[in-house]
């Protein structure tokens, strides 16, 4: 739960948005809060500016009843705690609170400091030093004092009542004190709600983040995960239905496409593994039958020679004889058809092959409604290939796909067309050989389900063996032995030890030792010593630069192929035709494409039909 | 001890040397039998043989090292191979790598009869050659071997690529001498498919045995000799250039010349 994103994010996204919205609100709280104190403590001095005046004149006149009433009055309105004139020596004159006056205040009482801080006192105080905010006990509200000086003046020591001489110039201290228990609820209630509102915006602001994450990452990925798992344990069929446009619907249709094209070489290598082992088991069977049968029909051609004039005994063993011979016809078809023989081929145009097979079926398509639409490319060129055999892969086709569809009617199509494809990363190596022209491949070890090329590596005195990636431009090369770029390296044929490391030459990549090994009938094959490094050339491969091919589309709208059973269709005896087939037409056609180094595909929807796409490798004559 | 004995078959079925052992010896000939190519080799070392019948498949030995062991013996026998696992490719390679002949298995009495009756003339005209060139003075021609630029599969039939690019294919003078003579000719017909290492043509020679012409190279036949039907003297007369087969058209000849033994190589 920790380590998933969208927690992570989450936590990211709330993190940050606790420190911004804290550091603002923090800000807000402090300038609330002394905006709030300013407008107190000018009110405070306002206040005490009245009260100095509004007494100034019974000060004059000495009328000290009347002043007091005044102190009174003032002192007794809300929010006000005291209001009290002392005199220069700190006694308390008059006082809202009567049991104060004729109190003496110690100098180091907060109505005194800020004047008398420093033993000798100061005698003009500014205006931002006569406020001060302090607790009178630890446990009660704060209060906001504010003195106010009366200072000396000539009416005040020409008065009649000559109490002040002219060289006093302090005469006392006008100090109020107003309680901020309002302010502090005001700031504490504007605290509270801007610390409400903080944590309930990064609460929404993670659940949204939260919510979506979810919605746009935490799926799709959980989508991912389950299905990469499903191809992990070999469910290539496994398709994400995403329909979403983002960066994850890519991803999607990517793995998709990925998983599409991995069951498609997947079933290629399935069929040729397939088509290899039935062919090993034919040759094998014909290997086996065909030592009795050349007992049977020696003994019976040389029984017939002996059996010259006994005519009645000729002909029995003439029946003898005719049946061997026709046993070994069958043993002979078997053999070619597990080994599709050697393609006859010749140069033909795909498009007449086409137009002959179109020739077979065209009536019977026609009896039973089924519109044939030929997207035939004219100016695809000839191709050399057995045209026996490929008439025979779409005339199979057709005939399948006539089958496919019923009796209501329905349209199949079929096209040709001419494209190229990069030879990097595709041509395959079937056989690799050695100077002295030992086979290098390996059935043993196989790479992708091919056969590796098997190599014996010497490195500083340790020997190993090498298989090579038989897949051109694919390093997927597997190591027995490290090999290191600096040492002096040996790769080697298994079997005669010669060298197949080129002499003078270095990868143009890293500098190493290159290997160069011969391809049967298809030039040299170079490429980097050095493990991770994946140089490669293939001259005789890549002179030809991007490889031709033709491309033979046959589409029906017939009943489709159900999903599991595409992956077996090529397989041998594998019929969904019931009685009707016996399940080797397609393993054919497949073995006859793959003799032809060509790649047969195939994409279907339940009722709505097949495409079958063979692509042929157009050779060109240099 | 040193038997002069004239064939020697080998091979890990014992019902396919009894077989053989029997048409041959009902032949006339004196016949003797191996079951492993490492007993073959021992024989070979001790006795004489006319002519050699191997398996390419045994447990023991590939036909094709037993050839080569023969060739390394300097040993003139020549050898006739035959398999269960008739491929084209197993016969090109027999021929390819020196033997006379390839029969595929199962065969009759009479296609192994006229077989070693072709080996064991071979092994003769071989004889007669090295006397020949032994006397200096002799200047009869034994066979007329063929043109540098064409091509032949063994000893038997061979390919010229003309400048049209088809190809032309016949038999050998050597061939023809071997058979004696010719009787009889049937060829397949124009658009037949022929197959490298399998059988194009039927030549029937004296006593009624019937012999059998490997194709040196597959294609579609586009012209026959008509000719050669009305009268198979020519064949005799001029093997290389009237006595033609067939012209055909290749489909991989470029592959298939490959296996082939250019007759260039004869006149060193």
């Amino acid at each position: 739960m920790f380590k998933k994103i969208g927690f992570k994010l989450i936590v990211a996204v709330g993190f940050t948005a606790i420190i911004t919205i804290g550091i603002f609100s923090y800000f807000n709280i402090q300038s609330h809060s002394s905006s709030l104190l300013a407008e107190v403590e000018r009110s405070a001095n306002q206040l005490s500016e009245t009260v100095k005046h509004s007494t100034r004149y019974d000060m004059l006149l000495n009328q000290r009843d009347r002043i007091l009433k005044i102190i009174n009055t003032i002192g007794q309105q809300p929010g006000i705690r005291d209001v009290r004139v002392l005199n220069k020596v700190g006694e308390i004159i008059y006082s809202s609170r009567e049991d104060d006056i004729g109190k003496m205040v110690d100098k180091k009482a907060e109505s005194c400091y800020a004047c008398h801080a420093a033993n000798k006192p100061i005698e003009r105080l500014p205006i931002k030093d006569r406020t001060r905010i302090f607790r009178i006990h630890p446990d009660s509200s704060r209060v906001i004092g504010i003195i106010s000086p009366i200072y000396n003046e000539q009416s005040c020591w020409s008065a009649d009542c000559h109490a002040h001489t002219k060289s006093q110039t302090v005469l006392g201290v006008l100090d109020v004190t107003i309680s901020l228990d309002e302010v502090d609820k005001q700031i504490k209630k504007g605290e509270m709600e801007i610390v409400i509102f903080a944590i309930t915006a990064i609460l929404a602001l993670s659940f949204i983040i939260g919510f979506f994450v979810k919605r746009w990452v935490d799926k799709p990925v959980k989508e991912l995960l389950n299905a990469t798992n499903q191809v992990g344990i070999g469910n290539l069929n496994y398709t994400i239905k995403d329909k979403r446009d983002d960066e994850m619907g890519m991803l999607a249709r990517s793995f998709n496409n990925m998983t599409k094209k991995l069951s498609e070489a997947r079933l290629q290598l399935f069929q040729s593994d397939k088509m290899a082992s039935l062919g090993r088991l034919a040759a094998g069977v014909a290997h086996e039958i065909n030592n009795p049968l050349t007992g049977v029909l020696t003994y019976s051609s040389f029984l017939l020679k002996r059996a010259q004039n006994n005519p009645e005994l000729q002909e029995d063993l003439k029946v003898i004889v005719r049946e061997t011979k026709r046993s070994r016809e069958i043993v002979k078809s078997l053999l070619d058809f597990a080994r599709q023989s050697v393609p006859k081929k010749n140069e033909a145009n795909i498009n007449d092959i086409i137009e002959h097979a179109i020739s077979v079926v065209e009536n019977q398509l026609a009896i039973d409604r089924i519109k044939l639409i030929k997207n035939l490319d004219p100016n695809i060129p000839a191709i050399t290939v057995d045209s026996n055999q490929i008439q025979q892969v779409i005339l199979n086709l057709l005939v399948n796909a006539h089958d496919a569809i019923d009796k209501s009617g329905g349209t199949i199509t079929i096209s040709s067309s001419k494209l190229s494809l990069s030879p990097y990363g595709i041509t395959h190596i079937k056989k690799a050989i050695c100077p002295k022209r030992h086979d290098l491949m390996d059935n043993e070890v196989k790479i992708d389900g091919m056969p590796s090329i098997k190599l014996k590596a010497k490195a500083n005195g340790n020997e190993g063996i090498v298989n090579l990636d038989p897949v051109y431009g694919k390093s997927r090369h597997i190591y027995e032995i490290e090999l290191d770029a600096k040492k002096e390296i040996n790769l080697m044929c298994p079997q005669c030890n010669s060298s197949l490391i080129e002499e003078g030459k270095k990868c143009p990549k890293c500098g190493s030792p290159i290997f160069n090994i011969e391809i049967a009938s298809q030039g040299f094959y170079e490429g980097c010593t050095r493990k991770g490094c994946d140089w490669q050339k293939w001259d005789a491969v890549d002179i030809d630069g991007q490889k031709d091919y033709i491309e033979i589309k046959i589409s029906d709208t017939g009943c489709g192929i159900a999903k599991e059973d595409l992956a077996k269709i090529f397989e041998p005896f594998y019929s969904t035709k019931g009685q009707k087939g016996t399940g080797l037409g397609l393993a054919v056609i497949w073995g006859i494409i793959d003799n032809h180094n060509g790649t047969i595909n195939v994409e279907s929807e339940l009722n709505k039909g097949t495409t079958f796409i063979i692509r042929l490798p157009l050779i060109r004559v240099r | 001890m040193n038997k002069q004995l004239d064939i020697l078959i080998v091979d890990d079925e014992q019902v396919v040397l009894d077989a053989v052992n029997k048409i041959c010896s009902a032949e006339g000939y004196k016949v003797d039998q191996s079951i492993t190519a490492e007993d073959a080799i021992k024989k070979i070392d001790k006795n004489n043989y006319r002519l050699i019948i191997s398996d390419i498949m045994m447990p023991d030995f590939d036909g094709f090292q037993f050839l080569e062991e023969i060739a390394r013996k300097k040993i003139l026998s020549p050898v006739i191979m035959t398999t269960g696992y008739s491929t084209v490719e197993n016969a090109v390679k027999s021929l390819y790598n020196g033997a006379i002949d390839f029969i595929p298995k199962p065969f009759t009495a009479d296609e192994l009869i006229s077989s070693v009756s072709r080996g064991l003339k071979y092994l003769e005209i071989q004889k007669r050659l090295i006397e020949s060139k032994s006397r200096i003075d002799d200047a009869s021609i034994i066979y007329v071997p063929c043109p540098a630029k064409y091509f032949r599969l063994g000893y038997a039939s061979w390919a010229e690529v003309e400048n049209t690019g088809s190809i032309s294919i016949g038999v050998t003078d050597l061939f023809i001498k071997t058979i004696d003579s010719i009787n009889e000719l049937e060829l397949l017909k124009i658009d037949d498919e022929i197959v490298q290492g399998n059988s194009c043509s039927q030549i029937k020679g004296k006593e009624g045995l019937v012999h059998y012409v490997l194709s040196p190279i597959t294609g579609r036949i586009i012209e026959r000799n008509e000719q050669l039907l009305n009268d198979t003297s020519i064949i005799e007369k001029d093997p290389y250039f009237e006595g033609w087969f067939y012209r055909v058209i290749p489909s991989d000849s470029e592959y298939e010349i490959k296996h082939l033994i250019p007759c260039s190589s004869d006149r060193l």
